[in-house]
């Protein structure tokens, strides 16, 4: 057995959290999230990463749709000047995304355009262990919050996950994240809860997976009932099998709605636990055929749960020290294949709302005529946009936690 | 480990739950027959031919006409949901009445490699179609079953090869052969996946019959350098180069090994646990994370870590990997009996198993019953024809989490409430001081830890509440 494939094929089969699991990723419950709530120093921020998973078309998020290389390259899934939200006279969102386009009215999103990395993967894989590592030289085995956390004492409640898995972004050195899932259903059998508090219970010399499959007993007993009436609220929206359901080639993502997710973050916020970044997800992103209308309905998702979420945190001080970021493993192709969809690409956008954002478009959008064998070529790296996180919204050492990386995008934020 | 339970061991991991009557009577014959009987049975398999797939007909979607209004339309989609939960139902049906169990298990593992959604095929008929693909070339030579897949009308609608012709390639089927399928990551360049995807194209799916056909005017007929080879490949050679490597091989057997053997390749210098026999030296803590072994599985240290002695060799040229000989080779492997205790169980292998060993057929439950267990898989994330990607499951602690123990919870609760007398009485007929080795034996647990022991001693009075501790506790969660 050749080892040095067994990380690549573990990521492969989706324990893209292989990582996390060697450093000791546990699943929390909510009310584990609770019991911090106040012990938090209440100047500082926190931050939520939305992973939109499937790679989505950056040239149809952010579209240039005045650039006739752009209609010339897309005939068939191009948005017309007419349809898209204008930003300026050259860009314009997707038609789906009203709320944020009324947000960037505000001055309350920044559109950083152009944001990649050298010699970018197109594999969704290997691709999004390189933004979540952010470490595009060499396959890493920590993440870039994971590695925060090292530096912000380990506790894994301050970076916080709502996926089933830990995902390598929360997998530090010596400590990482927590996860809590919230795709459960309501109701645990009739055995008595002495029962399982005595399958609890570690046993010596059991394997680490047997005692992994204890400890799951342990962190059982702490979910609360405002868990369980969340996780109903959540599986009302999640149960239907409707076969019209834009489902795609699904290449990750949490099950839940981002909607649903979003709200527990909203919750925690409210609670004032100590929670500084929260990791939710989206997936289905990856639109090799018939792009337009599933990426509009997926983006319409992505508008809806944001804006409300934004417009929420704007409403109590907690929420006014929130900041979001929303990115992707890679944008699409320029050129449309002939499936009316576009195939693995480079470049893409990444969108910042809340907590100090300075609005507006940021970034050298990339040119459509210039490519790299048919891609984007970046013009931002998106190390440059993590250190900017790091420094303004979770007071960390950027040089420590992404090896030395130097550059910033100081103007992303404003002054405070 | 003495024989008896390696041979339990290999029961285990070779199929979706040995009964324990099949443990006793592998005992008799020995490790090396009954791995001959697993590798290559003899005879019919009459518990499958007892379950035979379900005629569904032609897709409901095939026999629209173009004018067909949005009811019809609606009602079409509404069949082939029916349909698809039919084929799930019959295949749970299956994996549990089959007596050849490693072939089963195999078309399940297959199904997971070649990860297809019917989310996205729609057609029942197609999800059928390649788990016959996967029966009939899943256990010999790789050659065969790639050529057989790249041409699998299920997975060219997955992976969009319909879409894929000569004036505008689509790369997904392309990108994910290599990646996902044959090679894995860092054994072919961008420049492989655009040629690849030439060599696919022409490629199309006739709706109305269920099959795969080439459109020879779809189809790229100029030379292609694919991984150093220059040819007119098309989708046959292709798969024939890709399948003939030795990195094919290679990859194949490290899935295999990762499926039926353990997420942790085994090492020299770290022994795994001994599965609850002796203490650690300092106490009862689990290693860190308490989720995988600390050495490997993770970060190749410096050097690597050598395969197991006697791995398996990968074919010379042109040869493909022989499935069958590669599992002989895993299962005789000296690191495989120290990989007891590793594996988690995936959600079905865990509900199939235990239905075997408790005597219950699917297909006897009451609809209320099978909508609950149907229920209970998707509340584990593992739901057959419903892969969450491309690249398949995860493993390991992933399926270790609150949420899925509780719908392991309830489920356990389903199955103990229906299973077979004889089952029970094994458990009734003990002895009240001699029924948690009772419930042991009925579940082929090799033993239970004092933990699982103390939690399971109040409950002997009661053998439904028993059974169902016993399907939830740690020592059959994983396996």
């Amino acid at each position: 057995m050749d080892i040095l494939t067994r990380r690549k094929f573990l990521v492969a089969s989706g324990v893209v959290g292989a990582s996390a699991l060697a450093a000791g990723a546990g699943t929390y419950a909510l009310s584990d999230l609770f019991e911090t709530a106040g012990t938090r120093d209440p100047a500082g921020h926190t931050l939520v990463l939305v992973t939109l998973y499937g790679g989505n078309d950056g040239l149809n998020t952010v579209i240039p749709y005045a650039d006739p290389a752009y209609h010339d390259a897309r005939p068939e899934i191009a948005y017309s000047a007419q349809e898209v939200k204008r930003l300026d006279d050259n860009f314009g969102l997707n038609p789906a995304m009203t709320g944020l386009h009324g947000l960037f009215g505000q001055g309350r999103l920044a559109v950083v355009r152009g944001v990649g990395y050298p010699k970018p993967d197109r594999s969704h894989f290997r691709s999004m262990d390189i933004w979540q590592t952010a470490t595009p030289d060499r396959p890493g085995t920590t993440g870039w919050i994971g590695r925060w956390l090292d530096g912000a004492g380990g506790d894994p409640r301050l970076a916080v996950s709502f996926e089933s898995a830990v995902p390598p972004l929360l997998a530090g050195e010596r400590s990482a994240g927590a996860s809590v899932p919230v795709a459960g259903r309501a109701g645990r059998g009739r055995l008595p809860d002495r029962t399982l508090a005595a399958l609890a219970a570690s046993s010596p010399g059991e394997s680490p997976a047997q005692a992994r499959a204890a400890a799951c007993f342990a962190d059982l007993r702490s979910v609360d009932t405002m868990i369980t009436e969340v996780r109903d609220a959540a599986e009302e929206a999640d149960t239907g099998d409707d076969p019209e359901r834009p489902a795609a080639t699904a290449t990750g993502g949490a099950r839940t709605s981002l909607e649903a997710q979003l709200d527990l973050v909203a919750r925690c916020v409210e609670a004032g636990v100590s929670t500084r970044v929260f990791s939710v997800s989206l997936g289905g992103f990856d639109s090799h055929a018939d792009e337009k209308q599933l990426q509009a309905v997926l983006l319409g998702q992505v508008d809806r749960a944001i804006t409300g979420f934004v417009e929420r945190m704007g409403r109590t001080e907690a929420g006014r020290r929130v900041a979001v970021a929303v990115y992707s493993e890679f944008g699409r192709r320029v050129r449309a294949n002939a499936s009316d969809g576009t195939d693995h690409g480079t470049a893409s956008n990444v969108f910042l709302l809340g907590a100090g954002v300075r609005g507006g478009l940021h970034g050298e959008q990339p040119s459509l005529t210039d490519l790299d064998d048919g891609d984007l070529r970046y013009t931002v790296d998106f190390r440059d946009v993590y250190a900017t996180l790091l420094e303004q919204v979770l007071d960390g050492d950027p040089e420590r936690v992404l090896g030395g990386w130097s550059g910033r995008r100081d103007e992303l934020f404003a002054p405070v | 480990m003495a024989p008896p339970d390696a041979i339990a061991h290999l029961l285990r991991r070779a199929t979706f739950g040995p009964t324990a009557e099949e443990v006793e009577a592998a005992v008799r014959v020995g490790f090396d027959t009954t791995l001959d009987r697993l590798l290559t049975p003899a005879g019919t398999d009459a518990g499958a031919a007892a379950t035979p797939a379900p005629r569904l007909g032609p897709d409901p979607h095939a026999t629209l006409g173009k004018g067909a209004g949005r009811e019809q339309r609606q009602q079409a989609n509404k069949q082939r949901t029916e349909q698809a939960q039919q084929v799930t139902r019959w295949w749970l049906d299956r994996m549990v009445a089959a007596d050849h169990q490693l072939t089963e298990k195999l078309i399940f593992f297959w199904h997971g490699h070649w990860a297809t959604s019917v989310q996205k095929v729609k057609s029942a008929q197609l999800m059928l179609g390649q788990l016959d693909t996967l029966r009939r070339y899943g256990r010999d030579g790789f050659g065969p079953l790639v050529a057989a897949m790249v041409r699998d009308p299920a997975m060219i609608l997955w992976l969009d090869g319909e879409k894929n012709t000569r004036r505008a390639p689509n790369e997904n089927l392309a990108r994910e052969l290599m990646e996902l399928f044959t090679l894995g990551i860092g054994h072919y360049s961008e420049d492989d996946v655009k040629a690849g995807a030439k060599a696919l194209t022409g490629w199309t799916v006739v709706r109305e019959s269920g099959t795969a056909r080439f459109e020879p005017k779809r189809h790229d007929t100029e030379p292609k350098t694919i991984l150093g080879r220059t040819d007119t490949f098309d989708a046959d050679s292709y798969a024939e180069l890709l399948a003939g490597l030795p990195r094919a091989a290679e990859f194949v057997s490290d899935r295999l090994w990762f499926r039926f053997a353990g997420a942790t390749p085994p090492s020299d210098g770290v022994e795994p646990p001994a599965g609850g026999v002796e203490p650690p030296a300092g106490g009862v803590e689990p290693p860190a994370g308490g989720v995988e072994p600390p050495a490997g599985g993770v970060e190749p240290p410096a050097g690597g870590v050598e395969p197991p002695a006697g791995g398996v060799a990968p074919p010379a040229g042109g040869a493909t990997a022989d499935v069958t000989a590669i599992l002989r080779a895993m299962f005789t492997d000296p690191a495989f009996v120290r990989t007891r205790g590793q594996l988690v169980k995936q959600p079905v292998e865990w509900a199939v198993g235990a239905m075997r060993q408790l005597r219950i057929r699917p297909a006897d439950l009451t609809e209320q019953q099978r909508k609950q267990v149907q229920s209970g898989l998707s509340g584990m994330d593992q739901v057959p024809l419903r892969p969450p990607s491309v690249g398949g499951w995860p493993a390991g602690a992933a399926w270790l989490t609150t949420s899925s123990l509780q719908a392991r919870m309830r489920l356990a609760d389903l199955f103990a409430g229906t299973a077979g007398p004889v089952a029970v009485q094994r458990i009734t007929t003990a002895p009240a001081a001699g029924r948690l080795d009772a419930l042991a034996r009925l579940l082929v647990v090799d033993a239970w830890t004092e933990r699982t022991r103390a939690a399971l001693t109040p409950l002997a009075a009661n053998p439904e509440r028993l059974i169902a501790a016993g399907l939830v506790s740690p020592e059959y969660t994983v396996s």
